[in-house]
């Protein structure tokens, strides 16, 4: 009984007290943090936009890597309507984040170093350009909710397709739509607590999931890919390419035919009897690291092959299904 | 056992209560559901008769108007039965429809003390203000009970594109309030329980038909725009400026395309223009001049600003129908018609649209005919799918015509305001020639003779003569008036046999005109190829302006009426201010005004 009492007690002390700002008093504080990124896509079934938000001084945005990010043409609008180019700094194939840059001064952001924890229950607003239904200078959507639970989505190996493995935030609002990824999850205070993530459906049960990706689980990843451990970066004038170093066709990789700016290395098919093939590389294997570089282009596998003797080993780390695979692969 | 544990229960909540909720969280869960209770009143559940689906409403005047969707009536024809929360379920008749804003006007039937909402101004909401929805999902309202699902505004001053030309949600209002199928018509209420839209479309794409967090309410402040053309009884049309405009490079909205024979392009405006402002609101992006255009009816004239080389220059533009005249109705015609006839009760006006390809992203929740739309279930709100008649007590509610969606409501108004007009000055006995006498104010005099047969002006710029017989675009003289003799010789005829008689008047609705205060209530007069607007005063129920359009790519002659004195019993005016477009003509103050009657015709 007792037990009852506190349960309802608590529901009547959990609605909201005096004194704090409105959602719309949050809503207005957070938008011109919130930027819309459009790149590629625009075929069946893709958006050619998602969400993103600035998370430094220094004019950087995180966001969902996916493929609108393919794109050498990507724009950012921020709050305020101004269109701005943008350069990816990098990405992590593993958290499924990617920082860009915009050139703009004095921009609001977040600090990711200020993120906020949620427990189950907490009261959340989520921020997102979904359906990419706005433009220029209208504001982003926003959506409220609660936090449902704090769960590994690693307990479901297997039915997702994504890479990310950590605890997510369940949430009991609808805010993984289309173009709702990168998207920000704040408290009710308006402080920052997530990542929205791409939209992901069970395929067993077939039920779109609502979450977001604790902030915790990334800052030290966007901090690293802002300090340029994750950027596919020129190598200086004084780096020497080998007489002879490994090639795709040496390797027997055949990537896909390289039509777009950027286009992702996916495996087309593997020549029998080759390194590759003996060392298990599969057609549709997505080609993400060499040597622990990022290569997110087929050209720019290409490039990164030339600076490895055939004599040394190559280390592939590709991404198969929802699964991350490491191949070592030698000519002999 | 259990009885007690509750009493025990109640008993720490009461004290709980009141030493530990703050009293600002009883105040606002008091507020909220004095809301609801206040919202639920007027909310109406709709069902159309014969099983074909339908959806939710409100009910806005104490008489029975009441709003929904066009994609609900619309399948529904012109008679449905409306449940509200009273429990009791009333005959409803069609009355107005917009296809293209997705806006259906109906009329509640057998009362005059209907529950009513109170209209909000949409514009005040804020993204993150509390909302609600009260409504009919999945036409779960078989008691009439409605739902009610709560959320915030997600987004204002939305613009979600049509399917075709129909169903363009312009400046709406997302929110993550539940909007599901049968939700659609229904309203949409501020945290205070007044009514801020109207529920009709969500983004669903691949989860199908249900909510995902994502639904649109067309503005009310729209609405309001429409409503006095949705009384008309009418299929009103929406507008366009006769241009197109894009982003430019700059960031800056300029005119992409633009018709010469609209008349945006008579005010000045050209390509390449950038649009500063339009119907008083500042244009940042192609979504904010649709979402503009949007909210306004065909016919009315919306300020707007240009800038050509840096000099901003303020223009009224008249805005012109989306659909040509006939084009609206083709539309609602061509889909097949999927009802059973219906002999002995009159045929439906509105017919069925053509929703055309579905935007992507966008279907429209609740569409009728739409397999997964959830039929409502058997119940005291749905008559057995059988083959209806009308009761007679109804159908005199209904007049089918083509262009209409019920004439009913255009005759009603039509004669409601020249009865209220003839009532102070009738005219009927004055078909005789009339003869104007006075003189254009700096400019020398003026002698205008009116009769049936022919008409005929002397002005400083020289005669004028209208043959009765002939079509009247033959002489639009004096020069600069865009036809002010043609003007006035409807003016009398209109005045002196009124528009049953005249031959084909019908009921716009209201719009709003300088110079006037509120709406104005217009009827339109067409004779040959001339077409003639009688606009009256809202406060004196005087006629105001007569507005004459013999060419619709050209200016028209905007006759102003004013100074009205008696004459012989008759209020009538003796000042006339006359414009074609931005040319102001002149005034003409008429010193003596002879209205005789008919002569006697020999045997």
């Amino acid at each position: 009984m007792s037990r009852v009492t506190v349960l309802i007690l608590a529901a009547v002390l959990a609605a909201p007290a005096s004194g704090q700002s409105s959602f719309a008093e949050i809503a207005e504080q957070t938008q011109p943090k919130i930027v819309k990124i459009f790149g590629a896509g625009g075929l069946r079934g893709l958006e050619a936009y998602q969400s993103g938000f600035l998370i430094s001084g220094q004019r950087h945005i995180l966001t969902v890597w996916s493929y609108v990010l393919d794109s050498d043409a990507l724009t950012v609008y921020l709050n305020d309507g101004r269109k701005l180019q943008a350069e990816v700094v990098g990405m992590d194939p593993r958290t499924e984040i990617a920082v860009l840059k915009v050139d703009a001064d004095s921009l609001p952001h977040f600090n990711l170093d200020e993120a906020v924890p949620l427990t189950s229950g907490a009261k959340v607003l989520a921020f997102s350009n979904l359906y990419g239904v706005a433009l220029g200078n209208e504001p982003a959507s926003v959506l409220h909710g609660v936090v449902a639970a704090k769960t590994d989505l690693a307990a479901r190996r297997g039915a997702f397709e994504t890479t990310y493995r950590g605890p997510a935030y369940v949430l009991d609002a609808m805010t993984n739509n289309p173009g709702s990824a990168g998207g920000a999850l704040t408290d009710r205070r308006g402080h920052l607590a997530g990542l929205l993530g791409k939209e992901l459906r069970s395929s067993t049960s077939n039920i779109w999931l609502n979450y977001a990706v604790p902030i915790s689980e990334l800052a030290s990843t966007a901090h690293d890919i802002i300090a340029g451990k994750f950027k596919p970066a020129p190598r200086g004038e004084d780096v020497k390419k080998p007489k002879e170093s490994h090639t795709l066709a040496a390797l027997g990789i055949h990537t896909v035919p390289d039509f777009l700016p950027r286009t992702p290395p996916f495996v087309e098919s593997v020549r029998s009897g080759s390194p590759a093939a003996k060392a298990g590389v599969k057609p549709d294997d997505l080609i993400l690291f060499v040597n622990g570089r990022v290569v997110p282009s087929c050209k720019l596998l290409a490039d990164e092959l030339t600076f490895i003797d055939r004599l040394d080993a190559v280390r592939l780390t590709i991404q198969r299904g929802q699964d991350l695979v490491e191949i070592s692969l030698t000519l002999e | 056992m259990i009885r007690r544990h509750a009493l025990v229960i109640a008993t720490l909540l009461a004290c709980g209560a009141r030493a530990e909720v703050p009293p600002a969280v009883l105040d606002a869960e008091q507020v909220r559901i004095a809301a609801i209770a206040k919202a639920v009143r007027p909310a109406v559940a709709v069902f159309a008769n014969e099983g074909k689906g339908g959806g939710s409403g409100v009910v806005i005047s104490p008489d029975g108007y009441a709003l929904t969707n066009f994609h609900v009536v619309q399948p529904a024809g012109s008679y449905m039965k409306c449940g509200m929360a009273d429990g009791r379920l009333y005959d409803a008749v069609i009355v107005g429809i917009d296809p293209t804003g997705d806006v259906g006007l109906i009329k509640l039937l057998g009362r005059e003390d209907f529950p009513t909402a109170t209209l909000a101004d949409s514009n005040d909401m804020k993204i993150g203000d509390w909302c609600f929805a009260v409504g009919n999902p999945f036409l779960l309202a078989t008691d009439f009970q409605p739902t009610v699902t709560y959320g915030i505004v997600s987004g204002t001053h939305r613009y979600q594109p049509p399917a075709g030309t129909l169903l363009e949600y312009t400046d709406c209002i997302q929110t993550d309030a539940a909007i599901n199928p049968g939700n659609s018509g229904g309203p949409l209420f501020n945290a205070n329980g007044d009514l801020i839209g109207i529920n009709g479309r969500g983004s669903f794409e691949k989860r199908g038909r249900v909510n995902v967090g994502v639904g649109y309410a067309i503005s009310i402040n729209q609405i309001k725009n429409f409503l006095g053309c949705l009384k008309s009884g009418r299929i009103v049309d929406h507008a366009t400026l006769g241009a197109t405009v894009a982003m430019g490079d700059d960031g800056a909205v300029k005119v992409s395309n633009i018709l010469e024979a609209s008349d945006a392009y008579r005010r000045g405006l050209r390509y390449g223009d950038q649009i500063v402002s339009f119907g008083s609101r500042a244009i940042d992006t192609p979504n904010g001049f649709k979402n503009v255009l949007g909210i306004f009816p065909k016919g009315w004239r919306v300020p707007l600003t240009y800038r050509r080389d840096g000099k901003e220059t303020n223009i009224v533009v008249k805005l012109t129908g989306v659909h040509a005249e006939e084009e609206l109705i083709q539309l609602l015609n061509r889909r097949p018609q999927q009802e059973q006839p219906r002999p002995g009760g009159p045929r439906p006006n509105p017919g069925q649209p053509r929703p055309g390809q579905p935007q992507p992203g966008q279907p429209q929740p609740g569409r009728p005919q739409d397999p997964e739309q959830p039929m409502p279930r058997p119940g005291p709100g749905r008559p057995a799918p059988t083959k209806i008649v009308v009761p007679a007590e109804i159908a005199k509610f209904i007049k089918p015509r083509p262009g209409y969606a019920n004439y009913y409501f255009n005759e009603l108004n039509r004669d409601r305001l020249w009865s209220a007009f003839t009532a102070k000055s009738d005219f009927a006995k004055t078909a005789g020639a009339w003869k104007l006498t006075g003189e254009l104010v700096g400019g020398g005099k003026v002698e205008i003779s009116l009769s049936d047969d022919a008409s005929s002006g002397a002005f400083p710029q020289g005669t004028f003569k209208i043959d009765g017989s002939k079509d009247l675009d033959a002489e639009l003289g004096p020069p600069g008036t865009g036809g002010l003799l043609a003007a006035l010789h409807l003016w009398r005829q209109m005045l002196i046999v009124g528009p049953q008689k005249f031959g084909d008047v019908y009921y716009y609705g209201a719009a709003p005109y300088t110079g006037i205060e509120g709406q104005a209530e217009v009827l339109v007069a067409t004779r040959n190829v001339a077409e003639a607007s009688f606009v009256f005063e809202p406060a004196s129920g005087k006629l105001a302006i007569v507005e004459m359009t013999a060419d619709t790519d050209a200016d028209s002659c905007e006759v102003r009426l004013g100074d009205y004195r008696d004459v012989g019993g008759r209020s009538v005016p003796h000042r006339l201010e006359v414009r074609s477009g931005d040319n102001l003509y002149g005034v003409i103050q008429l010193q003596q005004i002879e209205l005789a009657a008919a002569e006697v015709k020999q045997p």
